[in-house]
């Protein structure tokens, strides 16, 4: 039982962390090369801006799903029976 | 804190208390289709109204002169739409039918969304003070925060796509499409495309879904732990920190949460355009 705990614990924190190392990697090459592009062609930043929030969403996106679940195993623990 | 009891209840507790939906039946299996959630059902269709209301109202009463602020707010959201919407829909036959069906997503998505917004506890409280807390013990008020919902709509939009693959392309033609498409018309690539074809559709509408669920479904769950800490604050005498840090994480996540509201709403509007974009594409 404590043992189950433990694990689930440290897999929350595994889904959570891995999940925001992917994410931030994602946002920090999207944001970088939104700012070349911008900087290259000023007239496009508007279109550009609604793309790039647009992936903003799609990369967080898995991030928070694992956040979720995460969120979930800790709270509502489905691998212990109650 | 809604403890209906008195006694006192644990983190898990209160959380667990929260997530379990008003449900005429307990699920007993994964999937279980006799499972009604009621308050799903009765927000997503009372918003679902609402939404239609206002932009009834709003179209009711258009006039060419000076626009007022809603008419104003609501003109910016349909040209916003429909530029999308001609962007990624290039057939202007279908367009007629997209458009409205991807600008009510966005309003009736983002209606769902905001419902995030209210306090936690705010009718777990209200069905205390009235008294009917004793029928309805479980109540959650985030329609997109329940997977039924979410996976509902994706689907849909799955169903959506495929009438526009058999209208564009024909019966016969969709059905070729299916066996020769990503790799080409080989007969010894038939279920090798297939299977490709199999897994797109799959693929899609879940992370179509799950991608909505995932997102209100982490919000809300902060949304409740920010409570949390409010209500363990409030019932120390060194809570006081707690409870500062209460107001401080609270006003910060329900700032980024505007964000997150508006952007889910509008990603699942434009991935429905483009997935019923893509039904049009001839191969």
């Amino acid at each position: 039982m404590e043992n189950v705990l433990g694990l689930v614990a440290l897999a929350a924190g595994l889904i959570i962390g891995l999940g925001a190392l992917g994410a931030c990697i994602g946002i920090g090459i999207m944001g970088s090369k939104y700012l070349e592009a911008a900087a290259r062609q000023p007239e496009l930043m508007n279109e550009l801006q609604t793309k790039m929030f647009l992936l903003a969403g799609l990369i967080d996106a898995a991030f928070l799903i694992g956040v979720g679940i995460a969120m979930l195993f800790a709270f509502a623990n489905p691998f212990v029976l109650k | 804190m809604s403890a209906s009891s008195g006694t006192a209840l644990t983190a898990g507790d209160y959380i667990g208390h929260h997530l379990v939906h008003l449900q005429n039946k307990k699920q007993t299996t994964l999937i279980d289709f006799g499972v009604v959630n009621l308050d799903t059902i009765f927000w997503s269709v009372s918003l679902g109204m609402i939404g239609l209301f206002l932009m009834w109202r709003v179209a009711k009463s258009i006039h060419s002169g000076v626009p007022g602020r809603m008419q104003a707010a609501v003109e910016m959201l349909l040209e916003m739409v429909d530029s999308q919407a001609k962007g990624i829909v290039k057939n202007a036959e279908s367009r007629k039918v997209v458009g409205p069906l991807a600008l009510t997503v966005f309003v009736w998505i983002f209606l769902m969304n905001s419902m995030d917004f209210l306090p936690v506890d705010l009718f777990h409280t209200i069905f205390k003070y009235t008294g009917i807390d004793h029928n309805i013990e479980y109540f959650r008020v985030v329609p997109t925060a329940d997977l039924s919902a979410t996976l509902g709509m994706s689907c849909g939009v799955l169903l959506v796509c495929l009438f526009y693959n058999i209208k564009i392309k024909g019966f016969g033609g969709w059905v070729h499409e299916l066996f020769s498409a990503p790799f080409g018309d080989k007969w010894f690539l038939y279920p090798v495309n297939f299977l490709m074809q199999m897994i797109e559709f799959a693929a899609k509408t879940v992370s179509h879904g799950l991608r909505l669920f995932g997102n209100m479904y982490a919000g809300e769950l902060l949304f409740m732990l920010i409570a949390l800490m409010g209500a363990v604050g409030f019932g120390s005498a060194t809570g006081i920190f707690l409870f500062i840090g209460h107001i401080l994480a609270g006003t910060g996540w329900a700032i980024f949460h505007i964000l997150i509201v508006a952007l889910q709403a509008f990603i699942f509007m434009m991935l429905t355009l483009v997935y019923v974009g893509q039904a049009h594409d001839h191969h």
